[in-house]
């Protein structure tokens, strides 16, 4: 192995990649500005949207009633509610957002309650809309009190105590530490986000230094040197892996700036008990994270080598680049579900091992087993994928395809 | 470069029986190049004339140690292509067609990169490109980037990449195709410049009027087969032409 060989390839190609404005954007502007911003402005205009849709009193209508003055005056009288003049065409005024919910009552319903009868109060909303979802929530909360009142009512007028209703209670205790609650939340998400980072670093300059080679027709010119092709290959691939860490942790310093600076601005608007969450984050996970990521950022920097190396043309190497990425991205979704738990055949699945084990590491769980073996295979499919990439650079058909 | 009248054998290209065949999926097996053998000698321009995809740029490729020969053998400068190409490539300057150059590096840097490739010693390396520069008459724009400079400067630029470690082989791959007539002119004048220097010159083209002009011995080349082989005047006389327009036809037909 030629050492200086492979220092002058990847300074080269880390020169060449840094004067490259779509390098600089990939590597830099995106993860340092685009993400956290994206984050902050999301989580921003969320809170405010839901805030906004919890103090907004919905406009409901109510059908039917008319015989019924008692539960009427209650709702028109409740707080939560905005009632409108009732028309016929009541779906339609929900599915049009002009009222959020309606509420349908049976004939007699106040004579039904006196009597003792049973009666059926019908809702209606749009699942999924979550201003109807509030405005449906609102009835439904008022009358499950008059259903408790009126219970409570019958009891006393029966002479029973209501305590009857109660005869026992129920508390419960959770015993996640914070850090384990953080873990779930955000465990999942991380390696996720790291995994899509390591992918758009290296995306560009893999593509760059070998479809894009070929396409000007320098890669001929290299290939001439008395240079072995391990080494031109191996400093290429150095370079890719810089860009992708670099990516990562541009993005992760930068996000964490982004979580301070958030922690400040939103102390007033947004939960307390989630910010705190946020900031019992484990460091040590964190960086059993980073470390846990790092064969992963191998194994991807390898894989979209050969994506450009197979390829004649830039164009032709995004093209097969773009579904790639899709492919990788979905054990990451995987893991990401609830429910999905690390076990022994899931931890030699590439990615999802990766994924399910940083998500317990940033909940402050270490499974020293599970995380030898994970380590272990990533390397394994890391050293395959670089392989298969040198491998590639030798063969005369992949480098002249024509 | 002669040693008593005898012609260096160190500088020397020779091949022998070489073949290089390509699986192609609808064609099946190709031979790209069909049992070529010949020898270029240091100070002279050997010509490989052919039309496209006649196998020329393949044979180059062979040489340069870029492809494996399927059979057959490549000797350059006394190496075996197969047994020892860093060798060869460390001996031959590889010119192709179109410029290829790193458009984000500066002439310098480029020039520097495939010194260093080229093991050139850091010490020697400035000297060299000092050298290269003044030759060339690129001190205006050596620190300029490539993708700033016009055809004719990168032309230079990817001259003096080839010849910045001084390599005793010089391969042509087409190097006049789509130039304007000056820069053409230019590297014309460049290839004659490597023979006054004793370098082993070979030289592919399509265009006849380059390859009478500029070429000692001749080879024509049609699907991966060299058919004959000679100085201008012999080939003249075998074909009884003066023109190598007519010559290379009848070569191609096959006639005498």
């Amino acid at each position: 192995m030629n050492w200086r060989a492979i220092r002058i390839v990847f300074g080269k190609e880390l020169r060449d990649s840094l004067r490259d404005r779509r390098t600089i954007i990939s590597m830099i502007v995106v993860p340092v500005l685009a993400i956290p911003l994206l984050m902050f402005g999301l989580g921003t205009l969320m809170v405010k949207t839901m805030t906004k849709a919890r103090q907004e009193i919905p406009h409901v209508m109510i059908i039917g009633g008319e015989d019924s003055p008692k539960v009427l005056s209650a709702l028109r009288a409740a707080k939560s509610l905005q009632i409108v003049p009732a028309t016929a065409d009541f779906t339609n005024q929900i599915v049009e957002k002009r009222v959020r919910a309606v509420v349908k009552l049976p004939q007699d319903f106040d004579a039904a309650i006196t009597r003792g009868d049973k009666a059926e109060v019908e809702i209606y909303g749009y699942q999924g809309e979550i201003k109807s979802e509030f405005a449906a929530e609102n009835l439904n909360g008022f009358f499950q009190n008059l259903r408790d009142a009126t219970v409570r009512e019958r009891l006393e007028s029966r002479g029973v105590p209501v305590e009857v209703l109660k005869p026992f209670t129920i508390q419960r205790q959770n015993v996640a530490p914070p850090a384990k609650v953080a873990g779930n939340l955000l465990g999942g998400m991380l390696p996720y986000i790291i995994i899509i980072l390591c992918l758009t670093g290296a995306m560009y300059p893999a593509l760059d230094v070998t479809a894009g080679e070929k396409e000007r027709g320098t890669m001929e010119t290299i290939l001439c040197c008395p240079v072995g092709r391990t080494e031109l290959v191996l400093g290429k691939f150095l370079m890719v892996l810089t860009a992708s860490i670099s990516t990562v942790v541009l993005a992760l310093l930068s996000m964490g700036a982004t979580f301070q600076f958030a922690k400040r601005v939103l102390a007033n608007s947004v939960p307390r008990e989630a910010l705190r969450t946020i900031a019992t984050v484990d460091i040590g996970g964190l960086a059993g994270v980073f470390l846990m990521l790092l064969p992963v950022a191998v194994m991807l920097s390898a894989a979209l080598l050969m994506v450009g190396l197979f390829s004649k043309s830039f164009r032709e190497a995004q093209s097969y680049a773009g579904p790639l990425m899709l492919v990788m991205i979905v054990p990451a979704i995987a893991a990401m579900l609830p429910g999905v738990e690390l076990n022994a055949s899931l931890a030699v699945v590439p990615l999802v091992n990766v994924s399910l084990v940083c998500k317990e590491m940033i909940a402050g769980t270490w499974h020293w087993n599970y995380i030898l073996l994970i380590f272990g295979s990533a390397c394994l499919y890391a050293a395959a994928a670089l392989a298969v990439a040198v491998w590639m650079f030798h063969r005369e058909e992949v480098l002249f395809r024509s | 470069m002669r040693v008593h009248g005898e012609v260096c054998p160190i500088l020397v290209i020779e091949t022998h029986q070489l073949t290089k065949t390509f699986r192609d999926r609808k064609r099946g097996e190709v031979r790209a190049v069909d049992g070529i053998s010949f020898r270029c000698e240091p100070g002279r321009i050997y010509g490989l004339l052919g039309a496209n995809g006649a196998g020329k740029t393949t044979t180059l490729r062979l040489l340069a140690t870029l492809l494996k020969p399927s059979s057959g053998t490549v000797r350059v400068a006394g190496c075996d292509a197969v047994r020892e190409p860093e060798k060869i490539r460390a001996r031959i300057g590889f010119l192709s067609t179109g410029t290829a150059l790193y458009g984000r590096l500066t002439a310098r840097e480029t020039v520097e990169y495939f010194g260093r490739l080229h093991g050139v010693d850091e010490d020697l390396l400035q000297g060299r490109l000092r050298e290269v520069f003044a030759t060339l008459g690129m001190g205006e724009f050596e620190d300029r980037r490539c993708d700033k400079l016009s055809s004719g400067m990168k032309q230079k630029v990817s001259i003096a990449r080839t010849l910045v470690h001084d390599p005793p082989v010089m391969i042509f791959d087409e190097p006049t195709l789509g130039l304007d007539v000056m820069t053409a002119r230019t590297i014309v004048q460049f290839i004659r410049d490597c023979r006054q220097q004793g370098k082993t010159v070979i030289v592919s083209t399509h265009v006849m009027s380059e390859a009478e002009k500029l070429c000692d011995r001749i080879g024509i080349i049609d699907r991966g087969r060299l058919l004959v082989e000679g100085t201008l005047a012999e080939l003249r006389t075998q074909y009884g032409a003066t023109e190598l327009e007519d010559i290379f036809v009848r070569a191609v037909e096959g006639r005498p």
